[in-house]
């Protein structure tokens, strides 16, 4: 006989001041932070697993493989310290060496703004006080300018036809935003400003191993954490946000942040009869961002790899091209190596490789299609390792590629989108609130708010927005809190 | 609550804000931000600390009377000026 199915939803209660939909780390940090405020937190994630991008798996051979949260600026200290623990912040450790290799140059910077400019100057030949303005110009770009310049235009004029230049600029903060040279200018400046401030910063212990202490402080806050909890639907009446659907059982809630994809949050989980047909219109105009294929290399217990980089940016393209960076053969990858430091103790390594991708390249394969090119995917990858890891292929016990189908599976995103919607989607996930009372986002969106920093920052901003909202409600809290 | 009792309220969640600034010397006329190391992260985290401990709660439009530990006094006085001094 089968056993019935475990109810999930086992002793939850029946109303709640907020439900969070999604636990990536825009999710889990508003969901702490109105816990923290006095509210009464539902989290919802769909996954077995907490941390939506910020997520990892475990292999046979003893590997643990970290999916993306390998690098975020120095800010994030600040932020985990405010947000979540001086524990956690105190694990915050600094990648030293990144190293780009490319037909174009060979570079290993500290990735801040003294060594860049240092190696603007030697390398490059950049006149200093050409640097000097490049810099200031990127710092004061504020989220509040309407800015209309691209990045392309950006660089176009401070460093105009150098190829090579904008390579050394936009290739790390690609990978660290999803955003291009044709988006606008303040969706790189403020996510370089960041990076250039200090350099590269890493979490000391692994993905799991946050996560685990970012839930251990949720429970101490009183959120209450249900994992395999899919939200199936937001119930609104009169322009006012009731409650949700959780596995086919309705939760009532005064308000819903959802970290959900912004298009699903509304078109799917919401429903588009609820919002004005002009907002629905901006809607439809928002493009989604682009997805991964990442390939995971498990080295084998005992052996090791020489320290060649912590984050290598390595392409056999000519030059940086936003099409070919997307194109299935791309040779443009981004390798993160995951040394012993990473999680002291235990001796291994590990590494994963990076492309950017477009989902319509895979989603439509044949099995034996997706399983071949999958296998492509990983050979190919090993062939571009081989140059800076000489015998890879003997050190290597694991190897596996995931795509932009696997991201959606485990997501949910649409398209399986690694960095959420391109910048007009910040405006809509702004004004969610003004369409329907007590519904806010927080997650991947406009690239000013992507990234590691940019979704736990995003996710405070939103939870200050709930609190406000949640308090008009109920003035009586304040004194309870006081 | 008198105008020092306010000053004090300030102090006291920079000081949680930034607890490794040195928050003792500020001058009341110059930015904030010039003075310790603020980012807008920061002026949210005392807009959200003043509604959780006074139910005060800052427009977005009136920041920039945060701008200064001065504008923080005279904005914020009136506003608790009938309030005990809570704990916190």
């Amino acid at each position: 006989m089968n056993k019935p199915p475990r109810n999930w939803l086992k002793g939850v209660l029946s109303a709640y001041d907020t439900v969070v939909i999604g636990s990536g780390l825009a999710g889990m940090t508003s969901a702490n932070l109105l816990a923290k405020l006095g509210h009464k937190v539902l989290l919802a994630e769909h996954h077995y697993n907490m941390g939506g991008m910020a997520t990892w798996f475990k292999r046979k051979g003893g590997h643990v493989m970290d999916i993306s949260l390998h690098g975020f600026p120095c800010g994030m200290i600040k932020t985990l310290r405010k947000y979540w623990t001086q524990d956690i912040s105190h694990r915050v450790i600094q990648l030293k060496n990144v190293r780009f290799d490319n037909p174009q140059f060979s570079v290993n910077t500290s990735f801040d703004k003294i060594d860049f400019t240092h190696i603007l100057r030697e390398r490059f030949g950049i006149l200093r006080e050409v640097i000097d303005e490049f810099f200031l110009t990127v710092r004061d770009m504020n989220f509040y300018d309407e800015v209309v310049m691209t990045t392309r235009e950006l660089f176009e004029k401070y460093f105009p036809g150098r190829t090579d230049v904008w390579r050394f600029l936009m290739e790390p903060i690609t990978y660290a935003n999803g955003s291009t040279l044709d988006d606008p200018a303040i969706t790189y400046g403020i996510v370089f400003s960041n990076f250039m401030d200090k350099g590269v910063f890493t979490y000391q212990g692994g993905t799991d191993h946050l996560i685990k202490e970012m839930k251990q402080e949720l429970l101490r806050n009183g959120v209450d954490i249900r994992t395999h909890c899919m939200v199936e639907k937001i119930y609104v009446d009169d322009k006012t946000v009731q409650g949700v659907r959780i596995n086919g059982q309705d939760i009532q809630c005064k308000s819903v942040l959802s970290n959900s994809n912004l298009l699903t949050t509304i078109e799917q989980l919401t429903g588009e009869e609820h919002f004005d047909p002009e907002f629905i219109k901006e809607v439809k105009k928002v493009r989604l961002n682009n997805s991964s294929c990442q390939v995971y290399m498990g080295i084998k217990t005992g052996e090791t790899v020489p320290n060649v980089g912590d984050l290598l940016f390595s392409s056999e393209a000519d030059e940086y091209c936003t099409d070919q960076i997307l194109s299935k053969d791309v040779t443009s990858r981004t390798f993160s190596f995951y040394y012993p430091e990473i999680r002291p103790g235990t001796n291994r390594y590990s590494i994963v490789s990076s492309t950017n991708a477009r989902y319509q390249d895979w989603a439509n394969l044949s099995e034996s299609e997706y399983k071949k090119d999958k296998h492509h995917l990983e050979q190919t990858t090993l062939d571009a390792l081989e140059k800076y890891v000489p015998g890879i292929r003997k050190k290597v016990d694991h190897v596996e590629a995931s795509t932009p189908k696997t991201f959606k599976r485990y997501t949910l995103h649409p398209s399986g989108t690694s960095f959420g919607t391109k910048f007009e989607g910040l405006k809509i996930s702004r004004d969610l609130p003004k369409q329907i009372n007590g519904l806010f986002h927080a997650g991947s969106v406009g690239i000013i708010m992507s990234g590691w920093l940019g979704a736990a920052n995003y996710g405070v901003i939103v939870a200050n927005e709930t609190d406000k909202y949640l308090r008009q409600l109920s003035p009586s809290l304040v004194t309870a809190s006081a | 609550m008198t105008i020092e009792e306010v000053r004090q309220i300030i102090l006291n969640i920079l000081a949680d804000i930034a607890p490794d600034e040195d928050i003792s010397s500020i001058d009341d006329n110059t930015k904030l931000r010039d003075q310790i190391d603020l980012d807008s992260m920061d002026f949210l985290d005392i807009v959200m600390e003043l509604r959780k401990r006074f139910n005060i709660e800052v427009p977005e439009k009136d920041y920039e009377h945060l701008a200064t530990m001065a504008g923080c006094v005279s904005y914020l006085t009136p506003l608790l000026k009938n309030r005990p001094l809570a704990s916190s």
